[in-house]
């Protein structure tokens, strides 16, 4: 017997559609409870772009204040610093993303039943990249402040008013942003592969009992 | 009309599942109707394929030979996104372990199905008086919340995969008694794999699996003399 019918391109398939997109703004809703309820965890992915942030910001800010340019010595431990910052940074992006991972995988469950009740993978997509981005910048924000303050207390320890004139306080706002724009990229950047393997959870995850 | 009269039907159903040199058919030829209304236990000892075929009817898992047809309509012809259409409007999920997201309130989790429908109103959840997490909910409540948000978008068919193996022999019973309710007063389809006795009180026909095909297929009349048999028995 033929259970199999013809297909009319027009039909809708037994009534069958295809499932809506969902508004950013329904991701954004599940994705910023997610953070709050989970904030243990959140604190703990978060916790390494702070600190890669923060060290970042505490040696560009060192960077603002006027070098002696006769002093080979602080010039050539100036640049090492620079290029202490971005291995930090290097080291925060593979941290973070590991925190980010491990997450998926503890969330197998959960995400397979969103999928049972009609998720879409690219709504999966979304919950993770929002996380991320939201993470990203609240951390990379606190953080330059954390590494900024650091240095400016040590300079004002040690050379007291000195150099703080109008252009290191612009210069400031715009490490300030440099900062923040780097620290959400790479927590960003740290987030595909998560948000990937968590689109192509299969839903019969829901089922699966180990860990 | 077999369009209307069949909600469920598989063909040649088989599903290999291969670990290293072994190959195991999980599933190995299952040939199944399910009528509309029909309350359907399947049966089987432990690694039968209950749950394989439970998946495969889900659209949870695609097999490896066969077809699935849900209201006629050929699975493996449906796109990513008409299947999570068909896995949000048309069937309804329970699972042994109730799977509630953790991070949302019962009420929460009950409307989401009709969120990923597009159809949610958020005056629902604000007016909504049960705050409680999952984790605040016994076992049987959390089931129960679990069974509603399944029916969330009346779906035509409940799939509930050991919906009392994690629960109390009194509520179980009273899980059961819920299924029941549902199939008798909305017409839903309730398929269900269990280890549970009790299922098979409740059932229209029980369907019995061993080694990944159908063994026998009991209908409700010669059901209801067997039971006393089965509780001397080994099971
Ligand atoms: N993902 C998988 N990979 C490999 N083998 C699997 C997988 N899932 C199931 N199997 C095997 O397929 C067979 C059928 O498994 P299934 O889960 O369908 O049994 P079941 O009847 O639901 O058992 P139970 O009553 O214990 O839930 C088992 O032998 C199982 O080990
Ligand atoms: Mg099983």
């Amino acid at each position: 017997m033929s259970a199999r019918q013809p297909v009319k391109p027009s039909d809708t398939k037994g009534g069958i559609q295809k499932q809506i997109q969902l508004p950013f703004k329904k991701a954004w809703q599940i994705s910023l409870q997610g953070i709050r309820i989970r904030w243990m965890r959140s604190l703990i992915t978060a916790s390494g772009i702070f600190l890669g942030i923060a060290f970042f910001s505490f040696v560009r800010t060192a960077g603002l204040f006027p070098v002696d340019m006769s002093d080979k010595e602080a010039v050539a431990a100036a640049n090492r610093q620079s290029w202490l910052a971005i291995m930090a940074l290097l080291v925060c992006f593979v941290g973070i993303m590991n925190a980010m991972l491990m997450s998926v995988t503890e969330r197998f469950k959960e995400i397979g039943t969103m999928k049972c009740l009609g998720a879409l993978d690219n709504f999966v997509v979304k919950l993770f990249f929002i996380e991320a981005g939201l993470m990203g910048t609240l951390a990379s924000l606190f953080g330059w402040v954390l590494g900024w303050l650091i240095m400016v207390l040590l300079h004002l320890a040690t050379k007291g008013i000195e150099g703080m004139a109008t252009s290191f306080w612009a210069g400031s706002l715009r490490e300030l942003v440099l900062s923040v724009a780097i620290g959400v990229v790479i927590t960003l950047l740290a987030a595909v592969p998560p948000a990937r393997r968590a689109a192509k959870m299969p839903p019969v995850a829901a089922l699966r009992s180990e860990i | 009309m077999s369009a209307h009269e069949y909600v469920v039907r598989t063909k040649g159903l088989v599903k290999i599942y291969t670990m290293g040199d072994e190959v195991l058919r999980a599933l190995n030829g299952v040939d199944l109707d399910i009528r509309r209304g029909e309350y359907i236990s399947i049966m089987g000892p432990s690694g039968s394929g209950k749950s394989t075929l439970f998946n495969a009817i889900g659209g949870m898992d695609r097999p490896d030979e066969g077809s699935v047809f849900i209201n006629d309509v050929d699975m493996a012809q449906l796109d990513a996104r008409e299947l999570a259409y068909l896995r949000c409007h048309t069937i309804g999920y329970i699972f042994q372990t109730f799977n509630l997201i953790p991070v949302m309130t019962a009420l929460e989790n009950v409307t989401l199905p009709t969120v990923f429908a597009g159809i949610s109103t958020d005056e629902g959840i604000e007016r909504g008086m049960d705050h409680h997490r999952p984790s605040q909910l016994s076992g049987g409540q959390q089931q129960r919340v679990a069974i509603a948000r399944a029916l969330a978008n009346n779906p035509s068919i409940i799939l509930a995969d050991e919906p009392t193996g994690n629960l109390d022999l009194k509520t179980g019973e009273e899980i059961i008694e819920l299924l029941r309710q549902l199939n008798r007063d909305h017409g839903v389809t309730v398929i269900s794999a269990t280890h549970d006795y009790k299922m098979v009180n409740v059932s229209d026909r029980v369907v019995w699996i061993r080694d990944g095909v159908i063994a026998k297929i009991e209908e409700r009349a010669n059901i209801d003399l067997q039971i006393g048999q089965m509780h001397g028995g080994d099971f």
